[in-house]
């Protein structure tokens, strides 16, 4: 089937730079289980603050390209879909959307292991995914039910699986910076040998526990990647705006960093496991992705007042990184267009999968309420709105 | 800097750091003493030990012995990996330490003293407190956050506050106050080993002062329970609460009221989150009249929950009115007749608890 496929889309006719390094008898196996290396260069090329950039030159193969495609593509239709969800009043309060990143989350976990540790912000629904949480888990926590990945107590901000080594999801912005310093301490006192990404954005990067905490992580020595995911707006003001220096890989001064195309998720695995080798040996190091969120900062947020839709249009038809990597998969005859049509199919019926199962599932008992304040209850009474009406025991 | 001033101050030779158990044994009948510092110091020691995931961070904590010298010789026994040394960064120190508290190390943080908990307190209440509950029980955070709370001696307004009601009122932390030596020590080992982040109040005046202590407390195994306040006094006319330095206060308060036939109950609270509500409760039917003793401001303070606590489980108890002894409603002054006033005294716990029983009308404060 592959073949026959093939014929229809001879490489001979497109003459570009980047030619597939093997021919078409590769192209017997399964599309999704090759792994015959493929050379692919950059977008552009890093550039490099106190340390010397790795090469634009990435080894990729058809089976992370495919992952890649499917994985983004499964990001992307859950953030459009929680869109709606919150339109029709199923997710409440705060939904910080990812769609236009998914090349940050997706490329990370591509250089990591689920032994590195990651922590971000409240825009976390596609960093959870990346580290193995389920589009259920997703769905149901946004919507407040028992199956959410915190069952229903946390909200859209506060998704964790630490099963994964993923430590959420934080709604304070910049506290999670020093938070994943400490994980990298922890990493290091109990010699694992692994790292700990701690991800923020541009408006998070002039916060001052960050360079507290990024001061004592250099002392330190400490295993700790800082990830400045750039989408140059914090909230709605432009980075500009808010920063003397927008040049956030030099802002770690003595510490260095990367300044990575984050719409090119093969760009942002080769920096991340660039930082990773480094952070082992030589402690902290700053990676700045030059990314794009299609939303905007939040649901109660259009988008629109403080950018152009020109802008964001733009960005869609250039940078957009499943478009990227579609167009990667289609030059090296990896997978037809139909097989990539198939798979966006897929991934929508997955999707829907999900939020109709999300939606049977029910709200937490009322029990709950008192659950957890505290990991050991010693007992202690807690108490309601009405203390005479409502009391509970903490186990 | 402070700490170097502490030990010029304190003329007689400190006891030994580590406990003598054995030669305790032979003289069971002389109560041996221990000073609350030295009941500090061997309790981070002895749980140190006996976990390696326990750690100690803040400034001046290793190499300068402690700024009040708590953790003395720590280093030296345990190196630099696990006593460390932290920049004057609260934000960035103490929100390391609960990142390292998720991975499931057990910090111990030092503040140097409360006032500057401040400057982390998004870190002890957004990312500890309440990261148990918003993670549905993935994220539990075994941190111990410590170091003097509360009035010293001239330091003034903007290094005596006492932070026990507003980090008490926070759901998802537990609040200890020690007094003696026996609640520094059972307390702080408790605090270490509990899986929930604690706010450990201590008192730098009280860090000189003696106690005895039994062999008991001295053993490496003790502890003591977390939420359950200790009856120093037992009586039968007036139920005193007080924490921490206002204990020794109480407790003072109490053999004066004895001259006058008031027979004081004085209740060292311990802990103030979770509070003992029952024991409160259960002194205050037995002697019908309360009065609440604390240093920190009036205004929402821990004396204010006990009344409102006793009003609600044990109204029909009450022959008088609950009192609140607490510090004066100002910043503290820096002149020391001024701070005198700033800070509750013996004699105005005494005169509370008079008009507790006796109904007398209460002088008006002079203007």
């Amino acid at each position: 089937m592959a073949l026959s496929q093939l014929a229809s889309s001879s490489p001979s006719r497109s003459v570009n730079l980047l030619k597939p390094l093997l021919s078409a008898i590769s192209l017997h196996r399964p599309i999704s289980t090759d792994t015959t290396p493929i050379t692919v260069e950059t977008s552009v090329p890093f550039t490099a603050h106190q340390c010397e950039a790795p090469s634009r030159t990435v080894q990729t193969n058809a089976q992370e390209l495919l992952n890649f495609f499917r994985d983004m593509a499964v990001m992307r239709r859950m953030e459009i879909a929680a869109d709606s969800l919150y339109k029709a009043k199923l997710i409440r309060g705060f939904c910080h959307l990812y769609d236009g990143q998914e090349a940050v989350a997706v490329g990370m976990e591509a250089a990591l292991t689920k032994k590195d540790c990651i922590i971000t912000s409240y825009r976390d629904h596609c960093t959870f995914v990346g580290r193995d949480g389920t589009l259920l888990e997703v769905f149901a926590e946004l919507m407040g039910r028992q199956a959410g990945c915190s069952k229903g107590k946390g909200g859209s901000m506060h998704f964790y699986k630490k099963d994964s080594n993923f430590y959420g999801g934080h709604g304070i912005v910049g506290a999670q910076v020093p938070l994943g310093c400490g994980l990298a301490f922890a990493q290091k006192y109990c010699k694992d040998e692994a790292v700990t990404f701690a991800l923020y954005g541009d408006g998070a990067a002039n916060q001052g526990q960050l360079f507290e905490a990024l001061n004592i992580s250099a002392l330190w020595n400490l295993p700790a990647i800082l990830v400045c995911e750039n989408n140059h707006y914090g909230m709605g003001t432009a980075e500009w705006r808010a920063a003397k220096s927008p040049a956030y890989y030099k802002r770690g001064d003595y510490a260095p960093g990367l300044k990575v195309d984050g719409m090119d998720a093969l760009a942002v695995k080769q920096a991340c496991a660039f930082a990773k080798e480094h952070a082992l040996k030589n402690g902290p190091i700053i990676l700045e992705m030059d990314t794009y969120r299609y939303h905007g900062h939040s649901m109660s947020d259009p988008g629109s007042t403080y950018r152009t839709r020109d802008e964001i249009t733009g960005v869609r038809q250039e940078r957009d990184p499943i478009e990227r990597i579609r167009k990667l998969i289609l030059l090296h005859d990896l997978a037809t267009e139909k097989e990539l049509k198939d798979i966006e199919k897929e991934v929508r019926k997955e999707v829907d999968d999900a939020i109709a199962q999300a939606k049977e599932n029910p709200v937490p008992e009322p029990s709950k309420l008192f659950s957890d304040v505290y990991a050991k209850g010693l007992g202690v009474e807690s108490f309601g709105a009405d203390r005479k009406e409502v009391r509970a025991t903490l186990a | 800097m402070l700490g170097v001033v502490r030990q010029k101050m304190l003329g007689q030779s400190l006891p030994k750091i580590r406990p003598v158990v054995s030669v305790l044994r032979s003289y069971s009948s002389a109560a041996k003493q221990m000073t609350v510092r030295d009941a500090l110091n061997s309790a981070l020691d002895e749980e140190m030990s006996a976990d390696p995931k326990v750690f100690l961070m803040g400034e001046e904590v290793g190499e300068y012995q402690g700024a009040y010298k708590i953790s003395k010789g720590l280093l030296d026994k345990y190196g630099p990996e696990r006593v460390r040394d932290t920049p004057i960064t609260e934000a960035g120190f103490a929100g390391i330490g609960v990142g390292a508290a998720y991975y499931g190390l057990k910090p111990v943080v030092e503040f140097m003293t409360f006032n500057f908990s401040m400057q982390a307190i998004d870190h002890i209440i957004n990312s500890a407190a309440k990261s148990n509950y918003m993670s549905a029980g993935q994220m539990s955070v075994p941190i111990v956050f410590r170091g003097p709370n509360g009035a010293a001696a001239g330091v003034g307004a903007q290094h005596s506050q006492c932070y026990a009601a507003w980090y008490a009122s926070c759901p998802g932390l537990k609040v200890l106050t020690p007094y003696s030596s026996e609640d520094a020590r059972g307390l702080l080992k408790a605090a270490i080993r509990d899986p929930d982040p604690v706010v450990f109040l201590e008192n730098e005046l009280l860090y000189g002062e003696s106690f005895p202590v039994s062999d008991e407390v001295l053993d490496s195994s003790f502890c003591l329970p977390i939420g359950k306040a200790k009856i120093e006094r037992v009586g039968r006319d007036v139920t005193i609460t007080a924490f921490s330095k206002m204990v020794g206060h109480a407790l003072k308060a109490a053999e004066i009221l004895e001259k006058d036939g008031i027979d004081a109950e004085v209740i060292n609270l311990r802990s103030i989150r979770p509070l003992d509500r029952s024991t409160i409760n259960a002194s205050v039917r037995k002697t019908n009249r309360l009065i609440t003793v604390e240093e920190g401001f009036p205004q929402h303070g821990v004396g204010a929950e006990i009344c409102a606590s006793v009003v609600e489980e044990s109204f029909a108890y009450l022959d008088a009115p609950v009192e609140r002894i607490a510090g004066a409603d100002i910043p503290m002054p820096y002149a020391a007749n001024l701070e005198r006033m700033a800070v509750p005294q013996v004699e105005d716990i005494v005169r509370a608890a008079k008009r507790a029983c006796y109904r007398s009308v209460p002088l008006a404060a002079a203007a």
